[in-house]
Protein backbone atom coordinates (compact mmCIF):
# COMPACT_ATOMS: atom_id res chain seq x y z
CA UNK A 1 0.00 0.00 0.00
CA UNK A 2 1.10 3.20 -0.60
CA UNK A 3 2.98 4.59 2.68
CA UNK A 4 4.16 7.91 3.31
CA UNK A 5 8.01 7.86 3.46
CA UNK A 6 9.19 10.69 6.06
CA UNK A 7 12.42 11.03 5.07
CA UNK A 8 15.47 11.58 7.14
CA UNK A 9 17.83 14.89 6.52
CA UNK A 10 21.07 13.63 5.71
CA UNK A 11 23.14 13.33 8.42
CA UNK A 12 26.46 14.04 7.40
CA UNK A 13 25.76 16.40 4.88
CA UNK A 14 26.08 13.11 2.40
CA UNK A 15 23.56 12.31 -0.11
CA UNK A 16 20.41 11.43 1.86
CA UNK A 17 19.85 8.39 1.15
CA UNK A 18 16.60 7.55 -0.58
CA UNK A 19 14.69 4.81 0.56
CA UNK A 20 13.17 2.34 -2.45
CA UNK A 21 9.57 3.07 -2.66
CA UNK A 22 7.81 -0.72 -3.66
CA UNK A 23 6.37 -0.39 -6.52
CA UNK A 24 3.62 -2.86 -5.78
CA UNK A 25 0.21 -1.53 -5.72
CA UNK A 26 -2.71 -3.14 -4.30
CA UNK A 27 -4.95 -3.87 -7.28
CA UNK A 28 -7.84 -5.06 -5.43
CA UNK A 29 -10.45 -2.05 -6.17
CA UNK A 30 -9.07 -1.91 -9.39
CA UNK A 31 -10.18 -5.55 -10.26
CA UNK A 32 -13.46 -4.83 -8.30
CA UNK A 33 -13.77 -1.93 -10.63
CA UNK A 34 -13.29 -4.16 -13.50
CA UNK A 35 -15.36 -6.76 -12.31
CA UNK A 36 -18.30 -4.17 -11.44
CA UNK A 37 -18.33 -2.62 -14.84
CA UNK A 38 -18.19 -6.06 -16.61
CA UNK A 39 -20.99 -7.12 -14.57
CA UNK A 40 -23.05 -4.47 -15.76
CA UNK A 41 -22.32 -4.59 -19.70
CA UNK A 42 -22.84 -8.15 -19.30
CA UNK A 43 -26.40 -7.39 -18.25
CA UNK A 44 -26.93 -4.44 -20.54
CA UNK A 45 -26.35 -6.21 -23.91
CA UNK A 46 -28.44 -8.13 -26.02
CA UNK A 47 -25.19 -10.54 -27.35
CA UNK A 48 -28.19 -12.39 -28.98
CA UNK A 49 -30.03 -10.69 -32.24
CA UNK A 50 -33.26 -11.78 -32.76
CA UNK A 51 -34.30 -13.92 -35.49
CA UNK A 52 -36.38 -12.83 -37.98
CA UNK A 53 -38.42 -14.08 -40.98
CA UNK A 54 -38.66 -12.08 -44.25
CA UNK A 55 -41.65 -11.50 -45.79
CA UNK A 56 -42.76 -9.47 -49.23
CA UNK A 57 -46.33 -9.27 -50.02
CA UNK A 58 -47.75 -8.31 -52.98
CA UNK A 59 -48.04 -4.60 -53.08
CA UNK A 60 -51.49 -3.52 -54.22
CA UNK A 61 -51.80 -2.37 -57.71
CA UNK A 62 -50.40 -5.72 -57.94
CA UNK A 63 -52.90 -7.52 -56.03
CA UNK A 64 -55.51 -7.06 -58.75
CA UNK A 65 -53.65 -8.42 -61.62
CA UNK A 66 -52.77 -11.34 -59.35
CA UNK A 67 -56.25 -11.96 -59.09
CA UNK A 68 -56.79 -11.90 -63.07
CA UNK A 69 -54.24 -15.25 -62.80
CA UNK A 70 -56.00 -17.33 -60.72
CA UNK A 71 -54.09 -20.10 -59.36
CA UNK A 72 -54.60 -23.35 -60.24
CA UNK A 73 -57.25 -25.09 -58.65
CA UNK A 74 -55.75 -28.57 -58.97
CA UNK A 75 -52.56 -27.11 -57.34
CA UNK A 76 -53.78 -24.78 -54.69
CA UNK A 77 -53.78 -25.98 -50.81
CA UNK A 78 -55.90 -23.50 -48.82
CA UNK A 79 -55.35 -23.26 -45.33
CA UNK A 80 -57.81 -22.01 -42.80
CA UNK A 81 -56.54 -20.55 -39.21
CA UNK A 82 -59.44 -20.43 -37.26
CA UNK A 83 -59.78 -19.65 -33.49
CA UNK A 84 -57.92 -21.31 -30.36
CA UNK A 85 -55.54 -22.82 -32.72
CA UNK A 86 -57.78 -24.56 -34.66
CA UNK A 87 -56.55 -25.67 -38.20
CA UNK A 88 -58.25 -26.63 -41.07
CA UNK A 89 -57.36 -27.33 -44.96
CA UNK A 90 -58.89 -28.01 -48.47
CA UNK A 91 -57.85 -29.09 -51.34
CA UNK A 92 -58.54 -27.11 -54.68
CA UNK A 93 -61.28 -24.45 -54.82
CA UNK A 94 -65.30 -24.02 -54.48
CA UNK A 95 -66.65 -25.25 -57.93
CA UNK A 96 -69.88 -24.78 -59.38
CA UNK A 97 -71.64 -24.51 -55.56
CA UNK A 98 -69.46 -27.42 -54.72
CA UNK A 99 -67.77 -26.97 -51.39
CA UNK A 100 -64.06 -29.42 -51.57
CA UNK A 101 -63.98 -31.21 -48.16
CA UNK A 102 -62.56 -29.16 -45.34
CA UNK A 103 -59.84 -31.39 -43.08
CA UNK A 104 -59.38 -30.23 -39.55
CA UNK A 105 -55.67 -31.00 -38.23
CA UNK A 106 -53.38 -29.17 -36.29
CA UNK A 107 -49.89 -27.36 -36.08
CA UNK A 108 -47.94 -30.38 -35.19
CA UNK A 109 -45.67 -32.65 -37.46
CA UNK A 110 -47.85 -34.65 -37.48
CA UNK A 111 -50.66 -32.65 -38.67
CA UNK A 112 -49.90 -30.20 -41.19
CA UNK A 113 -46.67 -30.67 -41.91
CA UNK A 114 -47.33 -34.42 -43.08
CA UNK A 115 -50.19 -33.29 -45.29
CA UNK A 116 -47.64 -30.79 -46.85
CA UNK A 117 -44.56 -32.84 -47.10
CA UNK A 118 -46.65 -35.36 -48.66
CA UNK A 119 -47.78 -32.77 -51.16
CA UNK A 120 -44.58 -31.14 -51.98
CA UNK A 121 -42.04 -34.67 -51.96
CA UNK A 122 -40.95 -34.65 -54.82
CA UNK A 123 -39.34 -31.09 -54.24
CA UNK A 124 -38.93 -32.22 -50.30
CA UNK A 125 -36.40 -34.88 -52.25
CA UNK A 126 -34.82 -32.76 -53.89
CA UNK A 127 -34.01 -30.15 -51.68
CA UNK A 128 -33.12 -32.61 -48.99
CA UNK A 129 -30.29 -34.36 -51.58
CA UNK A 130 -28.41 -30.88 -52.30
CA UNK A 131 -28.63 -30.15 -48.79
CA UNK A 132 -26.83 -33.21 -48.26
CA UNK A 133 -24.50 -32.45 -51.37
CA UNK A 134 -23.81 -29.19 -49.89
CA UNK A 135 -22.48 -30.26 -46.64
CA UNK A 136 -20.56 -33.03 -48.39
CA UNK A 137 -19.06 -30.07 -50.15
CA UNK A 138 -20.23 -31.20 -53.97
CA UNK A 139 -21.53 -28.22 -54.97
CA UNK A 140 -20.92 -24.15 -53.90
CA UNK A 141 -22.98 -21.96 -52.24
CA UNK A 142 -23.41 -20.17 -55.63
CA UNK A 143 -25.01 -23.43 -57.14
CA UNK A 144 -26.66 -24.00 -54.16
CA UNK A 145 -28.93 -21.01 -53.52
CA UNK A 146 -29.57 -21.15 -57.31
CA UNK A 147 -30.92 -24.42 -57.56
CA UNK A 148 -32.46 -24.27 -54.56
CA UNK A 149 -34.74 -21.77 -56.06
CA UNK A 150 -34.99 -23.73 -59.45
CA UNK A 151 -36.51 -26.64 -57.15
CA UNK A 152 -38.37 -24.67 -54.94
CA UNK A 153 -40.39 -23.11 -57.80
CA UNK A 154 -40.60 -26.16 -59.28
CA UNK A 155 -43.89 -26.65 -61.97
CA UNK A 156 -45.39 -29.67 -59.44
CA UNK A 157 -45.21 -27.60 -56.40
CA UNK A 158 -48.40 -26.83 -54.67
CA UNK A 159 -49.55 -23.17 -54.16
CA UNK A 160 -50.79 -22.29 -50.42
CA UNK A 161 -53.30 -19.72 -49.59
CA UNK A 162 -53.43 -19.08 -45.81
CA UNK A 163 -56.19 -17.56 -44.96
CA UNK A 164 -56.41 -16.34 -41.43
CA UNK A 165 -59.61 -15.75 -39.45
CA UNK A 166 -60.08 -12.71 -37.18
CA UNK A 167 -59.64 -14.52 -34.24
CA UNK A 168 -56.37 -16.47 -34.99
CA UNK A 169 -53.57 -15.06 -33.32
CA UNK A 170 -50.54 -14.04 -34.47
CA UNK A 171 -48.73 -17.18 -33.35
CA UNK A 172 -50.69 -19.09 -35.42
CA UNK A 173 -49.75 -16.69 -38.61
CA UNK A 174 -46.12 -17.12 -37.94
CA UNK A 175 -46.24 -21.17 -36.97
CA UNK A 176 -47.50 -21.22 -40.52
CA UNK A 177 -45.41 -19.03 -42.22
CA UNK A 178 -42.73 -21.43 -40.49
CA UNK A 179 -44.35 -24.86 -41.81
CA UNK A 180 -43.81 -23.24 -45.23
CA UNK A 181 -40.49 -22.75 -44.93
CA UNK A 182 -39.87 -26.27 -43.04
CA UNK A 183 -41.87 -28.13 -46.49
CA UNK A 184 -39.49 -25.54 -49.15
CA UNK A 185 -43.02 -24.37 -50.76
CA UNK A 186 -41.82 -20.87 -51.96
CA UNK A 187 -45.17 -20.40 -53.43
CA UNK A 188 -47.60 -19.16 -51.08
CA UNK A 189 -49.40 -15.68 -50.60
CA UNK A 190 -51.19 -14.61 -47.19
CA UNK A 191 -55.23 -13.80 -48.34
CA UNK A 192 -57.77 -12.48 -46.85
CA UNK A 193 -60.93 -15.33 -45.56
CA UNK A 194 -63.62 -15.22 -47.70
CA UNK A 195 -67.46 -15.52 -45.43
CA UNK A 196 -67.57 -18.74 -47.63
CA UNK A 197 -64.41 -20.38 -45.85
CA UNK A 198 -66.04 -19.00 -42.75
CA UNK A 199 -69.05 -20.71 -43.15
CA UNK A 200 -66.96 -24.04 -44.09
CA UNK A 201 -65.31 -23.71 -40.85
CA UNK A 202 -68.49 -22.85 -39.06
CA UNK A 203 -70.22 -26.10 -40.58
CA UNK A 204 -66.65 -28.46 -39.67
CA UNK A 205 -66.83 -27.36 -35.51
CA UNK A 206 -69.99 -29.17 -33.55
CA UNK A 207 -72.81 -26.43 -32.62
CA UNK A 208 -71.92 -25.30 -29.07
CA UNK A 209 -73.65 -27.22 -26.47
CA UNK B 1 5.55 -33.34 21.87
CA UNK B 2 6.55 -29.77 20.77
CA UNK B 3 4.00 -28.35 18.28
CA UNK B 4 4.94 -27.89 14.65
CA UNK B 5 5.11 -24.13 13.78
CA UNK B 6 3.17 -23.44 10.66
CA UNK B 7 5.25 -20.87 9.13
CA UNK B 8 3.37 -18.00 8.30
CA UNK B 9 2.43 -16.96 4.55
CA UNK B 10 1.29 -13.40 3.39
CA UNK B 11 -2.11 -13.62 2.05
CA UNK B 12 -1.42 -10.79 0.18
CA UNK B 13 -1.91 -12.51 -4.18
CA UNK B 14 -0.98 -10.62 -7.11
CA UNK B 15 -3.51 -9.08 -8.41
CA UNK B 16 -2.44 -8.09 -11.58
CA UNK B 17 -2.92 -11.09 -13.75
CA UNK B 18 -7.11 -10.78 -12.16
CA UNK B 19 -6.70 -7.07 -13.20
CA UNK B 20 -5.49 -7.99 -16.62
CA UNK B 21 -8.45 -10.69 -16.90
CA UNK B 22 -11.12 -8.38 -15.71
CA UNK B 23 -10.10 -5.14 -17.85
CA UNK B 24 -9.66 -7.57 -20.98
CA UNK B 25 -13.30 -8.97 -20.57
CA UNK B 26 -14.37 -4.88 -19.80
CA UNK B 27 -12.86 -4.48 -23.27
CA UNK B 28 -14.83 -7.17 -25.26
CA UNK B 29 -18.08 -6.31 -23.69
CA UNK B 30 -17.49 -2.84 -23.86
CA UNK B 31 -17.11 -3.37 -28.30
CA UNK B 32 -19.65 -6.05 -29.05
CA UNK B 33 -22.38 -4.44 -26.82
CA UNK B 34 -25.32 -3.04 -28.39
CA UNK B 35 -27.67 -1.99 -25.60
CA UNK B 36 -31.57 -3.11 -25.28
CA UNK B 37 -33.87 -0.62 -26.59
CA UNK B 38 -36.14 -0.15 -23.92
CA UNK B 39 -39.43 -1.01 -24.83
CA UNK B 40 -42.65 0.03 -23.02
CA UNK B 41 -44.25 -3.28 -23.27
CA UNK B 42 -43.54 -6.77 -22.77
CA UNK B 43 -43.70 -8.47 -25.83
CA UNK B 44 -43.41 -12.42 -25.87
CA UNK B 45 -42.48 -13.11 -29.64
CA UNK B 46 -43.44 -16.43 -31.43
CA UNK B 47 -40.72 -18.99 -32.38
CA UNK B 48 -39.97 -19.94 -36.07
CA UNK B 49 -36.88 -21.84 -37.32
CA UNK B 50 -35.88 -18.48 -39.56
CA UNK B 51 -32.27 -18.25 -38.85
CA UNK B 52 -31.98 -14.97 -40.66
CA UNK B 53 -30.91 -11.80 -37.95
CA UNK B 54 -32.14 -8.64 -37.91
CA UNK B 55 -29.94 -5.83 -40.19
CA UNK B 56 -27.57 -4.00 -37.65
CA UNK B 57 -28.76 -0.32 -39.21
CA UNK B 58 -31.89 1.28 -40.01
CA UNK B 59 -34.10 -0.32 -38.35
CA UNK B 60 -37.61 1.05 -37.66
CA UNK B 61 -39.84 -1.69 -35.22
CA UNK B 62 -43.46 -1.99 -35.33
CA UNK B 63 -44.46 -3.39 -31.84
CA UNK B 64 -47.88 -5.10 -31.86
CA UNK B 65 -49.04 -5.87 -27.86
CA UNK B 66 -51.53 -8.01 -26.97
CA UNK B 67 -54.66 -5.88 -26.79
CA UNK B 68 -53.14 -4.42 -29.86
CA UNK B 69 -51.77 -1.01 -29.23
CA UNK B 70 -49.11 -0.20 -31.69
CA UNK B 71 -45.90 1.26 -30.97
CA UNK B 72 -43.05 2.59 -33.49
CA UNK B 73 -39.80 3.02 -32.75
CA UNK B 74 -36.86 4.09 -35.24
CA UNK B 75 -33.09 3.12 -33.89
CA UNK B 76 -31.22 6.27 -34.47
CA UNK B 77 -31.55 9.62 -32.37
CA UNK B 78 -31.19 12.07 -35.49
CA UNK B 79 -33.90 9.91 -37.20
CA UNK B 80 -36.28 10.18 -34.07
CA UNK B 81 -35.92 14.27 -34.07
CA UNK B 82 -36.29 14.58 -37.74
CA UNK B 83 -39.51 12.21 -37.43
CA UNK B 84 -40.85 14.21 -34.94
CA UNK B 85 -40.85 17.44 -36.22
CA UNK B 86 -42.07 16.21 -40.43
CA UNK B 87 -45.34 14.10 -38.10
CA UNK B 88 -45.54 17.60 -36.34
CA UNK B 89 -46.22 19.44 -38.91
CA UNK B 90 -48.19 17.22 -40.62
CA UNK B 91 -50.68 17.59 -37.80
CA UNK B 92 -50.24 21.03 -37.12
CA UNK B 93 -49.06 20.28 -33.77
CA UNK B 94 -45.31 22.51 -33.47
CA UNK B 95 -42.94 20.61 -30.73
CA UNK B 96 -39.86 23.18 -29.51
CA UNK B 97 -36.62 22.10 -29.65
CA UNK B 98 -35.96 20.78 -26.60
CA UNK B 99 -39.08 18.32 -27.05
CA UNK B 100 -37.45 17.30 -29.93
CA UNK B 101 -34.54 16.60 -27.78
CA UNK B 102 -36.64 14.67 -25.18
CA UNK B 103 -38.39 12.51 -28.23
CA UNK B 104 -34.97 11.34 -29.52
CA UNK B 105 -33.86 9.87 -26.82
CA UNK B 106 -37.61 7.52 -26.15
CA UNK B 107 -36.28 4.30 -28.49
CA UNK B 108 -40.05 3.43 -28.67
CA UNK B 109 -42.91 5.38 -28.37
CA UNK B 110 -46.84 4.80 -28.27
CA UNK B 111 -49.03 7.66 -28.40
CA UNK B 112 -51.35 9.57 -30.65
CA UNK B 113 -50.03 12.41 -31.46
CA UNK B 114 -52.82 14.48 -29.81
CA UNK B 115 -51.19 13.57 -26.32
CA UNK B 116 -47.68 14.26 -27.42
CA UNK B 117 -46.68 17.08 -25.80
CA UNK B 118 -48.11 16.20 -22.75
CA UNK B 119 -46.09 12.77 -22.62
CA UNK B 120 -43.15 14.53 -23.23
CA UNK B 121 -43.44 16.56 -20.42
CA UNK B 122 -43.54 13.68 -17.95
CA UNK B 123 -40.99 12.59 -16.30
CA UNK B 124 -38.79 9.91 -17.65
CA UNK B 125 -40.06 6.82 -15.14
CA UNK B 126 -43.95 8.03 -16.04
CA UNK B 127 -43.22 7.94 -19.62
CA UNK B 128 -43.25 3.40 -18.59
CA UNK B 129 -46.19 3.33 -16.81
CA UNK B 130 -49.25 1.66 -18.18
CA UNK B 131 -50.98 4.97 -18.54
CA UNK B 132 -48.35 6.04 -20.81
CA UNK B 133 -48.74 3.24 -23.27
CA UNK B 134 -51.80 4.12 -25.25
CA UNK B 135 -50.96 3.00 -28.69
CA UNK B 136 -50.60 4.83 -31.78
CA UNK B 137 -53.72 4.97 -33.38
CA UNK B 138 -54.01 2.51 -36.31
CA UNK B 139 -57.31 1.87 -37.23
CA UNK B 140 -59.06 3.56 -40.75
CA UNK B 141 -60.96 5.99 -39.05
CA UNK B 142 -57.78 7.79 -38.00
CA UNK B 143 -54.74 6.14 -38.95
CA UNK B 144 -51.64 8.34 -37.64
CA UNK B 145 -49.80 4.87 -37.81
CA UNK B 146 -49.78 5.22 -41.58
CA UNK B 147 -48.31 8.91 -41.49
CA UNK B 148 -45.17 7.65 -38.86
CA UNK B 149 -44.45 5.05 -41.21
CA UNK B 150 -44.58 7.50 -44.42
CA UNK B 151 -42.78 9.77 -42.83
CA UNK B 152 -39.76 7.36 -41.13
CA UNK B 153 -39.65 6.05 -44.66
CA UNK B 154 -39.10 10.18 -45.99
CA UNK B 155 -36.63 10.59 -43.10
CA UNK B 156 -34.55 7.58 -44.07
CA UNK B 157 -34.92 6.26 -47.58
CA UNK B 158 -32.84 2.87 -46.25
CA UNK B 159 -35.09 2.00 -43.70
CA UNK B 160 -35.83 -1.80 -42.77
CA UNK B 161 -39.28 -2.35 -41.56
CA UNK B 162 -39.60 -4.88 -38.67
CA UNK B 163 -42.65 -6.45 -36.97
CA UNK B 164 -42.61 -7.63 -33.45
CA UNK B 165 -45.76 -8.76 -32.31
CA UNK B 166 -46.85 -10.52 -28.94
CA UNK B 167 -47.41 -14.19 -30.29
CA UNK B 168 -50.83 -13.75 -28.58
CA UNK B 169 -51.86 -10.24 -30.73
CA UNK B 170 -54.97 -11.50 -32.90
CA UNK B 171 -54.75 -11.56 -36.39
CA UNK B 172 -57.30 -8.78 -36.89
CA UNK B 173 -54.82 -6.17 -35.76
CA UNK B 174 -51.62 -7.96 -37.26
CA UNK B 175 -53.81 -7.72 -40.61
CA UNK B 176 -54.69 -4.20 -40.16
CA UNK B 177 -50.78 -3.10 -39.60
CA UNK B 178 -50.54 -5.14 -42.85
CA UNK B 179 -52.69 -3.37 -44.84
CA UNK B 180 -51.85 -0.19 -44.09
CA UNK B 181 -48.46 -0.80 -44.60
CA UNK B 182 -49.73 -2.17 -48.03
CA UNK B 183 -51.01 1.08 -49.09
CA UNK B 184 -48.43 2.96 -48.16
CA UNK B 185 -46.16 0.19 -50.78
CA UNK B 186 -44.33 -1.02 -48.10
CA UNK B 187 -44.39 -4.56 -49.04
CA UNK B 188 -40.99 -5.68 -47.74
CA UNK B 189 -40.59 -6.46 -44.24
CA UNK B 190 -39.47 -8.47 -41.19
CA UNK B 191 -41.52 -10.71 -38.32
CA UNK B 192 -39.26 -10.52 -35.48
CA UNK B 193 -39.64 -14.37 -33.79
CA UNK B 194 -37.13 -16.05 -31.59
CA UNK B 195 -35.11 -19.59 -32.39
CA UNK B 196 -37.35 -22.46 -31.90
CA UNK B 197 -35.55 -25.73 -31.87
CA UNK B 198 -37.06 -27.98 -34.42
CA UNK B 199 -36.60 -32.01 -35.26
CA UNK B 200 -36.68 -31.65 -38.60
CA UNK B 201 -37.67 -35.60 -39.95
Amino acid sequence: MAEMQVQDKGKKGGKPKTKKHATRVDLTPMVDLGFLLITFFMLTTSMLKPQTMEISVPSKDKVEEDEQNKVKASQAITILLGKEGKLYYYFGATENGVEPELVETDYSSEGIRKMLVSKNAEVMNNVNQLKLDKANKKVSEEDYLKKLSEYKSAKGAPTILIKASDESSYKNLVDILDEMNICNLARYAIVDITPEDLGMIDKKTPPAK
Amino acid sequence: MPKVKVPRKSTVVDMTAMCDVAFLLLTFFMLTSNFVAKEPIVVAVPSSISEIKIPERDIATVLIDKDGKVFFGLDTQQDRKELLDYVGQAYSVSFSEKELTEFSKISMFGVPIGKMKAFLALPTEARDSKEAALGIPADSLNNEFSTWMKTARKVNRNLRLAIKADSQTPYKVVKSVMTTLQDINENRYNLITSLEQVSTK
